[in-house]
């Protein structure tokens, strides 16, 4: 029976399949899954880094050693290595060198949307795009053949429908569980690998020319395949667009690309000369449309579907009406429901949530906060809204300083979680400690990658494969990068924190305060959870709980007679106990965990 | 023609946190278990945050999208009332609506900012041309001793409306939840395919 496998699950036990035998990256969504699904299988090598940038260097090193290699990310984690990626395109390689990296079109979890193809054509990468898991499983292998057939790395292009949807797979045979091969010898190619200026312009005509054959030879790829049908109407299309498409097109003609770059030239010219009509339908830019049009052949695209955005059958569908490929009757019939205004459910900071304790104080203290990727990017949102600005990973650090240097009235704070701190925003407090700003950083220690679904980092003490390792401590490092002014202290512990804030808002020079508690969600915190209760007679319903944005605090039926105002109640199955809503209570309605056992349950 | 005839399509919603993804990857599976071919979609990343969770499930002789097209959910199973309105009018008409008769507030609502539409509401919006079924889902499992298998009486609930035969469902289920909870979880199920006969 086949496997009902998600396009990551997929791509890991395709690089097993395969024989990847070391493997890199950074966790990010949708990206996450293929080395989390990796690590554990036998006789291989998989690490977490601390950022993307390092992880395509160790992968990159594996196959300058000889090995078949692959590093993983998602879209915005190929513009922190794109460095790599260039060089190691110019050097190319001659084990197998495959980088995964993972879009996001519609921005389900990312701050942008880019199209990696883009990447490939820049960097002159072939890119291979799976449209469903077997596809995702099959492609590895194939790009890694392909990779040491033209001696180049090769890019795999996942999307968050191919990565985290499931089809069935036809699993390949086992990988023979053989020890790893004996020590290979390193083969020193000076002449190949140092790239000096002399070096690099050798190189460089090479990287051309290899673009070309690599195209030439994806004609007659069985990846690349022509569906025949309606001659009236041609579609070229891959990855999830090509789904949409042939949902909305049953009967047309398809050229279904594997490879986005280079393009299989004569293929695309015959499959042209065949058709009436020639459309293409991709996701994002228009980058295969650009690419026959550099040919010489027309066709249409982002004339009629859009440019912004993730496709989807209806997308394609109300396109295609639009643009008269399909006539109105071809819509489905939809139910008119009269539909209340329905609230919205956005993500929001998790009950126990340990940055609820510093956006409440960066909140109460009204100073200005520049933001990084990462679950405290919620304090964003209301009722918090004490987050101001949030680019990219490490962002905040370095914005901070500038903001700080542009001279501005009031003091401002940056705040990073730890595993951002270790992916990028060292450098930047190192420039803080430099060039001297009165910057306040906030590190949000969780001890874990938390919004990605608690992955390991230098700071866990563990590594992906679950080795124990150097546990790295924030505080020297911090030290060491030369800021002085360094406290550490619990976020659950509002007061001692606002005191540190302030004492930090009215020195000179930079401070460093590592707020640490450990994520509310790990299991180990799991088990400490103890709900708290609210004595509904002492309640004054004057709201100050509910505005800290905790999921477990719900508006009560009971009214405050001299206001006539919701009393708070408290949902014994979300809270943790974490006691911020108690501090912040003036009245003291909220019992402590300590006074839970003090005061009988009745009273609550 | 838009779509193969033989296609049946599950959207399943809840809030994170609820086992949505859990119950949708066993309808995927039960698929499989079918010989069909089949797709299930869904977005990972933020579900354990106390959002909005949906999950696409699509069984057919080929199925080529991984999502539903608006018009075309065949079944809506919603494990929160909230969730089952937002996602209503993707059902195509005389389409069946599986609602789990609970309550989450968003943080919205509790704040006081937004009300949660009330069941006049709720009335108004289905109107007559789906058909809506309400589960005490939450309060069966909590007869059951284990309110977190409410997302398995929604599934016996569904299994009702269609010819996959039990046994394939009970496979499904028992290879996919923990061995301790095999027994509890066929409980569940036969209670939720119970209610609905």
């Amino acid at each position: 029976m086949k496997r009902l496998l998600s396009g990551n699950e997929a791509v890991a036990r395709g690089a097993w399949e395969a024989n990847i035998l070391v493997a890199a990256g950074y966790p990010g969504t949708p990206s996450t899954e293929i080395l989390e699904n990796f690590a554990p299988m036998p006789g291989i090598y998989a690490e977490w880094c601390p950022n993307e940038k390092v992880a395509m260097d160790v992968a990159v090193g594996a196959a300058y050693a000889g090995v078949r290699s692959m590093a993983v990310m998602k879209h915005v984690g190929l513009n922190v290595t794109s460095d790599t990626f260039f060089y190691a395109a110019i050097t190319g390689v001659e084990s197998g060198l495959l980088f995964v990296v993972a879009d996001d079109p519609g921005m389900h979890s990312s701050q942008g949307e880019q199209d990696t193809r883009r990447y490939c054509k820049f960097a002159r990468v072939p890119c291979l795009e799976p449209a469903d898991s077997q596809e995702a499983k099959d492609m590895v292998r194939a790009a890694l053949e392909l990779s040491e057939q033209f001696e180049t790395p090769v890019l795999l292009r996942m999307a968050t429908r191919i990565s985290h949807s499931y089809s069935p797979v036809e699993l390949g045979p086992e990988r023979t569980l053989e020890p790893r091969p004996a020590k290979p010898a390193y083969e020193v190619n000076t002449g190949r690998y140092v790239m000096v200026p002399a070096n690099a312009r050798q190189r460089r005509p090479i990287m051309e020319a290899r673009l070309r054959q690599v195209a030439d030879w994806a004609n007659d790829w069985p990846g690349n395949r022509v569906e025949m049908g309606d001659t009236r109407l041609g579609i070229v299309a891959a990855g999830a667009a090509y789904q949409y498409a042939r949902e909305v097109f049953p009967n047309a003609s398809f050229l279904k690309l594997g490879m986005v770059y280079p393009l299989p030239t004569r293929q695309v010219a015959e499959f042209a000369a065949q058709v009436e009509r020639l459309i293409v339908v991709e996701e994002l830019d228009p980058v295969l449309e650009e690419e026959i049009k550099l040919q010489g052949i027309a066709c249409e695209g982002k004339s009629i579907f859009p440019l912004v955005g993730e496709l989807s059958v209806e997308t394609v569908r109300e396109s295609a009406i639009r643009a008269g490929l399909l006539s109105e009757n071809e819509r489905p019939q939809q139910v008119a429901l009269e539909m209340p205004a329905l609230p919205p459910r956005p993500p929001v900071l998790c009950p126990g949530c340990p940055h609820r304790g510093v956006f409440v104080t960066l909140r109460k203290l009204k100073v200005v906060v520049n933001g990084d990727i990462g679950c405290y990017t919620l304090g964003s949102l209301p009722p918090l809204t004490s987050l101001h600005t949030c680019g990219c990973m490490g962002a905040s650090i370095g914005v901070a300083h500038g903001v700080n240097k542009a001279g501005i009235q009031q003091k401002n704070v940056a705040v990073i979680g730890d595993s951002t701190f270790f992916h990028s925003g060292i450098p930047a407090l190192l420039n803080v400690a430099y060039n001297g700003s009165s910057t306040i950083t906030i590190i949000l220690d969780n001890r874990t990658t938390a919004m990605t679904g608690h992955q390991q980092h230098p700071g866990t003490g563990h590594t992906l494969q679950m080795q124990p390792t150097n546990q790295v401590e924030l505080e020297p490092v911090v030290r060491a990068l030369g800021i002085e002014r360094i406290y550490t202290t619990d976020p659950y512990d509002l007061d001692r924190l606002e005191a540190i804030l302030r004492e930090c808002m009215e020195s000179d020079g930079p401070s460093v305060v590592i707020a640490r508690r450990e994520c509310a969600l790990l299991p180990s915190v799991r088990k400490q959870y103890t709900p708290l209760r609210i004595q509904a007679d002492k309640c004054i319903a004057c709201g100050a709980c509910r505005r800290v944005g905790c999921p477990a605090l719900h508006k009560s039926d009971e009214i405050y007679a001299k206001t006539g105002r919701p009393k708070t109640e408290i949902d014994p199955l979300l809270c943790t106990g974490c006691e911020i809503c108690a501090q912040i209570c003036p009245v003291d309605a909220i019992l402590f965990r300590s006074q839970l056992d003090a005061q009988p349950e009745d009273k609550a | 023609m838009t779509r193969n005839d033989l296609t049946t399509n599950f959207l399943l919603t809840g809030v994170g946190g609820q086992g949505t993804l859990l119950a949708a990857d066993i309808v995927g599976l039960v698929g499989i278990q079918l010989n069909l071919d089949v797709k299930k979609s869904e977005v990972h990343g933020m579900a354990q945050r106390g959002g909005s969770v949906i999950s696409h499930v699509r069984w057919g002789q080929r199925v080529a999208s991984p999502l539903i097209a608006a018009g075309e959910v065949d079944y809506l199973v919603a494990f929160e009332r909230l969730e089952a309105l937002r996602y209503a009018s993707l059902v195509r008409p005389g389409g069946v609506v599986l609602v789990s008769d609970y309550r989450i507030a968003p943080v919205s609502v509790s704040s006081g900012s937004d009300t949660y539409p009330d069941a006049a509401a709720e009335e108004q919006a289905y109107g007559d041309s789906l058909r809506r079924f309400l589960v005490p889902a939450v309060e069966i499992a909590q007869q059951l001793g284990q309110v977190r298998v409410n997302n398995i009486v929604m599934l016996g609930a569904l299994s009702h409306f269609l010819p996959a035969p039990v046994e394939a469902w009970l496979e499904v289920i028992s290879g996919r939840v923990p061995e301790r909870t095999i027994a509890l979880n066929r409980e569940a199920f036969a209670a939720g395919r119970a209610h609905m006969q």
